[in-house]
Order: C-alpha cells, then structure tokens, then sequence
C-alpha cells in the first residue's frame, strides 16, 4: 500500500495521523480509498472528478502531471501540497 | 565563472554566441506590442477608480458615447457574469469572477486604479477626453491597506462572498486561505534550544518593474475569430484566460506574442487584452490600448507586502532545532498571494526537525498581486535568513558555517514533505566561501558584510517545439515560449549540438498560438528546463529521420549509419563517403520529402534551485543611505546552456532583490491612494547604483533531464534583502526588520540605537 503524507490542516479526517496508508494504482484510485476510510477527505483533493487547481501532488519526489490518473506504486509516497506558480 | 559537475564533453552548450534577436532589438527593429498598427485602427483608453474601496452605484456614459469620434463605451455590464469559483484556466488556478472584475470593476472598486469603463475611439485624445465624461457614482468606503488592519475582527469586508473554510460558509472575511505546514513537536524543539530568536518583519508591496507597459491591439472579425497582439509571457494563457472573460471559444482566438520588454511574473495575465477584443467586437475595428507608467503600477499585479513572525531554536553547536513561522501576506483585491510558496520556502534551505508554520492569504484594498520571480520566497528569506544569521552570531559561528551546518542536501526532507533529490546549496555555500569577495578584507568604517541564502521551487509545465529541416541545411526550431531572458539563444543552441550544426544556422522562431502546440508560460524558470527539453527531443526526432534518410541514399538500415561531430558515417566502412547535413538537406525531396522534428512535453524531474548571495555595504551615518560596495552571488544553475544569459539572469534577479530591499515599495496615503506612480517617485536601482554583480555558476545537474538544466531566472532575487539587511547590522550594529531599508526607515533606526547608547552611558555615568 502507498503512504500518503496528510496535510496538516486535513488531518482533522485523519484522526490526526499525519501518515496513513492507501490502495490504488492510481491517484484517483487513492483518493477513493483514502475516502473509503477517512470520509470527507475527497472533496477536500478532488472537484469535478479531478485534482483541485489549487491542489499539488507528489509522488516519490516528482510533481504529478496526470492528474488524477498519475500512476501510484505499492511503494509510493504521495504528498498533497498547495499549487504554486514562478514568476 | 562556472564550477561544472556534468561532466560532458559540448560543442555549442556552453559557448556565449551572439543572440539571435540581438540585432533587431539594438537597431529598433524589434516589434513590441505597442508598435503593431491596422488600417482603421482604434485607440482605447480605460477609466480608473480614484478610491480604494468604493460601491458602485451607477454608471452614466450616455455623453461619453456622444462624444464625436467615440466608437464604444463598455462597463462590466458588457461581460459575461462567472462563476465565483476557482477554475483551471491553462496552466493557472484561477477565480474567473474574480479575473473578470478585474478587467472592470463588477459592483465595487476595490482599489485605486480598478478599471470601471473602457472607451475606443479614432484617436487617444478623444478617448480620453471621453473617460472625463463618463458619470460614476461611488459611495465611499473605509480602505483596508494592511494585513493587520483586514484581520481585525470587524474590518470592513471587500468581498462579501468570501469564506474560509476554518470560519465557515457564515462568516464575511478577508482571510481567503489559512495553510499550515507541521513536522516534529516545536515546542519539544525549542526546549532543546540553547538559543532562541524571535522577530517580526513586514515588506512593502513592490513592482516587477519591467520597462514595457501592457499593451493589447484586439481584433474581432466578422467571422467570429479574434487575434490579439500583446506583450505578455504566456500567449496561450492569454487565449484561456480570454476565452474565459469574453465567452468565446478558445479555438477563435489567436493570440500573437510581440517581443516582451520586461515581465518577470506580471505578465502571466490579463488586463487590456478581453477589452481589446470586446471593444474591437462592438466597433468592428482593431483597438489598441496601451497602459502609462501610472496605470502600471496602479492597476496591474505588484507583489504582496507582508508581515511575518519567525522564530528559531539552535543549539549552542549550531545545529537548528526547531522554526515557527507566521506569514501573512496581502493578495490584493482578490484572493491568490503567493503567501503558499512563502511557507513552503522560509526554512526549507535548511534541514529543521521541528517545524510549525501558519499562512495566510489576505484581501486588502490593493491591486491583485501577481507572480514576480520566486513568488513569496523573497519576503519569506528577509525573515528566515535575518534570523539564521541572528542566531549564527549568537552561536559564534561564522554565518557561512553555520548554514553548512545546517544545509540541505540530497534526501533532505522539505518543508512540504518529500525528500530532495541532487541539490547544490552545500556547493553554493562552498563557493562563497572560497571567493576571493569572502577572502577579501572589508575595512573602513560603517561597512559591513552580509551573506543570506534562498530556495525556490521551479516549475515544469508543458511545451511544444518542432525544429524544420530547411534545403540548404539550415535549421528552424520553433516553440511557443515567449524569449525573455535568451532562450531563444538557447533553443537555438541545443539544437545546434544534437544536430551538430553551427547555431548561426539555427533560426529560433517564437510561434502563435494557431502554430505551435500548447505552451505554458515563460515562467517558474522553465523554458531553458521544459522548452529546451522538447526541442532536445524535436532535434532527436529530426536526427532520426535524417538518419533513415542517409540510410536510404546508402541503400542500408539507419542503424547501420551513426552520426557524430556533423558527419553521417557507415557503422562499417565500405567505401561510402560520409556526408554533412548541408550535403544531405537539398537531397530530402528525392529520398522521402521535408523533414520535420518535433517533440511535446509534460515536464517531470524539476529540479530546485538555491544561491548563496554575499553584500558588502557602506552605510552613510549622516542620512542612512546604503551604498553597495560588492556583490558576488553563487548559484546552483544545473547546466549552462548560454553562460552569459544564465549571468544575466543572476545579475539581473540580484538587482532587483537589492532595489526591494532599500529603496523600492507602494506608498499610499491615508486614503488608499498611491502617491507614487511614477519611475521617479518609485526608486527602482539603476545602472548608477550598483556595482559589477560577481557572479558564481555552480553546474549541478538536474537528475533524469537530458542536459541537466535547472531553472535559474528566479532564484537570485530571493537572497539580496536579507544578505544587505545582515551586512546593515554589521556596518550600523542595527537589526534592520522592515523593508525596504531605505534612508528614512535606517536613519530612524540608528538614530534610536543612538538614544538607547547616550542613555545607557549617562546611567552608567
């Protein structure tokens, strides 16, 4: 199962676990299960059946590009991070 | 001078050629937005607020459109109404509702200089006059300018819509967002701590300051497609964006970068150009509008003043315990600071067990910000790295040493969670060290010494880029990233080497949005990373194809044919004569047709940047102003494609970090209007003010990109305020908490440190 690094603002759904685990061989996959067991974290990451724009995810030290259909590894670790922009 | 790790062994990558656009922009033959004129063409001007916050209960511009010579008139009412939510729009996050009372005003004015009206008229005089007779009728409200004053409970509320979601869906605020970043326990962090610094520090709002004002020449034809000519860093965001505002489909609108003077961030958006169109649509007519000085500063995205609390536990060997930090920063009139990247920057230099830190994104009654170079990370660097250098003098340990300390370096964790991959600011800090700025002694009296070092993220994004195979062997590379800092010079360059041509064959085109694939923005430092990977691999593909096309000449498979230093070789000699591109180019019709490469990316694999800045200053004991003696900044750039261009970029992020740290900053009066709108009234460094920038180049090599390149545009303004404000104390022995440190604000400053040494003498006395 992949580690997913809870937000410290979301772990409110999490009991407070700043560290849970997820099944999915994708993001979206994850996040259905991450909702599977701690409701009301979805809606916070997902809107319209995709990632937030306001929302960044990472996952083994690299940015996601694909969404919510970004390959997920048994051994993954997925960050949700807040979407930046450069100048 | 450049310190390389890469280890390859380049023809062109690395060389300084003559840039391509040079001779056009030193001639004047270089067209930029406002240049570009049609028959018939339209001359647009936009009416302003002269409040900071005000209701708008009417608009009457009945004797404006009566005045002879005037073509339209549009208000708000003249858009469609959007969706208060956030959206993705190209490559951005954005609030459309939000964006489209931008362009003019919906209801309220929410700073001074929000566009209400826009007139077209035959020429600008008349479309001047025509704003004069426009009739607005404001019910004046209490301006909030500052983060403190707009969290008050029971602040006036800009947005009455806005909510957070700790508040709830009842709540009227100007908080739009609190994030919070935690790991380990602070308070256990700071009970290990020998020495603790906490401080508070504000920075001003401050312009990216580029020279070009926006422009837009809109033009809506009958068939329902617009083009528009701009000046901007991202054309197809420009498409989005105004499809979005005016409702048309992307598909009908073209949009036609002109060469860019100057953006630095503020122009990843939309201001003139949904007018441009809309008013073109009702007359008929290109529009052209074209912001004054004034307008610029007044009415398009400055960066966020802020206020930030920092405080750091280190033990007494100088190792960092623990940080907490509370950023709140002003977004203007709408929600979206940059006050997320100012967090997950502050302290991520350096490797903290413990770490708590609070931001918060604020609505005040200024102008919406925009990105400008590491958004968010310089103000948050003026905190961290005055404390960090606080807390080096309190350990007795060298500054430099004590940041080596504390580095971090590759499987570092960052502030936001995931491990850095392979980073250079150990190599930065190092390099410093070893210069002969840091080996020079610095005497004299009321100079001082300072170093300060930053993070930033980088972005990568995607690009589109095709490189043409021309008949007589020379070569086209064409992308959509607009060129601001010499990437075409680098586009060029990278095709040159794969294809082992002379770049002076290379023609680097910047396309239209009708020409090119999708493109995000000249921004985040990622042309050179993102652009340069897609015409890399467009080059490889032509390469291919030249390969099967010599295979086909020589009647053998293109494995058989290898390619190396210009010339086309049997993988095994049989008597076949090697042949040059320029041999085979006039053959391509006879063996297969043109050839063209291209190539698309999602870039993946960004790799951070980090520079180490050291300052010597002098400080004027009499008035408090603050000459700089010597700059030297290091900097982790990746791989050099142009060395003089990536110089370029650190000299020129390094002055304008120096410019927001003594001098440059939005002045308002008490009623929120901006009393300086002018380049005389706001100081920004010129060529008199600065010394030669020394610079460093630290080439380490960005992981799982072909080249090695790292974004380098954005970083080296992050260090500079901090590192003048280290070198201030050491000249003045005053901690210096506010920006910018500009005469007045320093001389107050040493003047109490005075009163507070003649009181402690007379006690003692």
């Amino acid at each position: 199962m992949a580690t997913v690094v809870i937000p410290a603002l979301l772990r409110k759904f999490t009991d407070g676990k700043d560290r849970v685990t997820a099944n999915g061989r994708n993001l979206g996959q994850l996040v259905d299960d991450l909702e599977r067991q701690f409701p009301g974290l979805r809606e916070q990451l997902i809107e319209d059946g995709e990632v937030k724009p306001s929302v960044a995810v990472s996952i083994d030290g690299d940015m996601g590009t694909a969404g919510v259909l970004e390959p997920v590894r048994e051994s993954s670790e997925v960050f949700f991070l807040p979407a930046i922009g450069g100048g | 001078m450049a310190a390389s790790t890469n280890g390859h062994d380049y023809k062109v990558i690395g060389t300084r050629p003559v840039r391509p656009d040079g001779v056009d922009k030193v001639t004047g033959r270089a067209k930029y937005g406002a240049d570009y004129t049609f028959p018939g063409m339209l001359f647009g001007k936009v009416l302003r607020s002269p409040h900071a916050h005000a209701l708008i209960k009417s608009i009457n511009v009945e004797k404006a459109a009566a005045l002879p010579g005037v073509k339209a008139v549009v208000t708000s009412a003249d858009l469609p109404e959007l969706a208060d939510k956030m959206e993705a729009a190209g490559e951005q996050a954005i609030n459309l509702a939000h964006l489209s009372a931008t362009i003019l005003a919906r209801g309220k004015a929410l700073y001074d200089g929000h566009a209400i009206a826009a007139v077209a008229a035959t020429n600008p005089h008349i479309a001047e006059e025509a704003l004069r007779l426009i009739e607005v009728d404001y019910e004046i409200l209490p301006p909030v300018m500052s983060v403190e004053d707009a969290m008050k409970p029971g602040a006036p509320v800009l947005l009455p819509t806005l909510r957070n979601k700790e508040d709830g869906a009842d709540k009227e605020t100007n908080v739009a967002t609190h994030m919070q970043f935690k790991r380990g326990d602070v308070s256990e962090g700071f009970k290990q701590a020998d020495f603790v610094i906490e401080r508070e520090f504000k920075t001003a709002m401050v312009h990216q300051g580029y020279i070009e004002p926006h422009n837009a020449v809109g033009i809506y034809n009958a068939d329902g497609h617009a083009t528009i000519y701009c000046s901007t860093q991202g054309p197809f965001v420009v498409r989005s964006l105004c499809s979005a505002v005016l409702g048309i489909p992307e598909g009908k609108i073209k949009v036609v970068p002109a060469e860019i003077g100057g953006g630095f961030g503020g122009k990843t958006t939309v201001y003139l150009e949904p007018l441009s169109v809309l008013l073109s649509k009702i007359t008929g007519h290109p529009v052209k509008l074209v912001m004054t000085r004034g307008e610029v500063l007044r009415a398009t995205g400055p960066t966020s003043g802020s206020t930030i609390r920092c405080k750091m536990g280190a033990t007494k060997d100088g190792k960092l315990v623990a940080a907490e930090c509370w950023l709140a920063y002003e977004a203007g009139a709408y929600p979206g600071s940059p006050v997320g990247a100012g967090a997950m920057t502050i302290v991520t230099p350096y490797n903290i067990p413990n770490i708590l830190i609070d931001a918060y994104d604020v609505v005040v009654n200024r102008p919406k910000t925009a990105a400008y170079r590491a958004p968010g990370a310089t103000n948050a660097a003026m905190a961290s790295e005055t404390v960090i250098d606080e807390l080096a003098e309190k350990c007795g340990i060298d500054p430099l040493d004590f940041r080596l300390i504390n580095a971090s370096k590759e499987g570092t964790p960052q502030t936001v969670g995931p491990p850095f991959k392979r980073i250079g600011l150990v190599e930065t800090l190092e390099a410093i060290k070893k210069s002969a700025h840091y080996k020079s002694k610095l005497t004299g009296p009321n100079r001082g010494r300072g170093v300060a070092s930053g993070f930033w993220f980088n972005v990568g994004l995607q690009s589109s880029a095709t490189v043409n195979i021309h008949t007589d062997g020379t070569i086209s590379v064409v992308t959509g990233s607009v060129d601001i800092g010499g990437t075409r010079a680098a586009q060029a360059m990278i095709a040159a080497e794969v294809l082992g041509a002379d770049v002076n064959d290379v023609r680097p085109i910047v396309a239209d949005t009708d020409s090119i694939g999708h493109t995000d923005v000249t921004a985040g430092s990622r042309t050179a990373f993102a652009t340069g990977w897609a015409v890399y691999d467009a080059a490889h593909d032509a390469l291919r194809q030249l390969k099967e096309r010599v295979a086909k000449t020589w009647e053998k498979k293109p494995e058989e044919v290898v390619f190396a230093d210009g010339l086309f070789s049997p993988a095994s000699g049989n008597g076949v004569k090697p042949m040059t591109l320029k041999q085979l180019a006039p053959r391509l019709a006879r063996t297969g047709g043109p050839i063209i490469g291209r190539a698309t990316v999602n870039a993946r694999g960004v790799g951070p940047s980090f520079a180490t800045t050291l300052i010597d200053v002098e400080v004027d004991p009499d008035t408090g102003k603050v000459e700089i003696l010597r700059v030297t900044v290091a900097q982790d750039v990746g791989k050099a494609i142009h060395p003089a261009y990536v110089e370029g970029q650190m000299q020129g992020g390094t002055a304008q970090g120096i410019g927001w740290a003594l001098n440059e900053e939005y002045v308002y009066d008490d009623k929120g209007i901006l009393r300086n709108t002018g380049l005389l009234d706001y100081r920004m460094p010129t060529c008199l003010d600065l010394p030669e920038l020394e610079t460093i180049m630290i080439e380490v090599p960005t992981p799982g990109h072909p080249l090695g390149i790292r974004g380098v545009g954005e970083i080296p303004i992050v260090p500079p305020p901090a590192a003048i404000a280290n070198a201030i104390y050491r000249a003045t022995g005053v901690r210096m908490l506010e920006l910018p440190m500009s005469p007045p604000r320093l001389m107050k400053a040493i003047l109490k440190k005075r009163a507070a040494s003649d009181s402690q003498a007379a006690a003692a006395d």
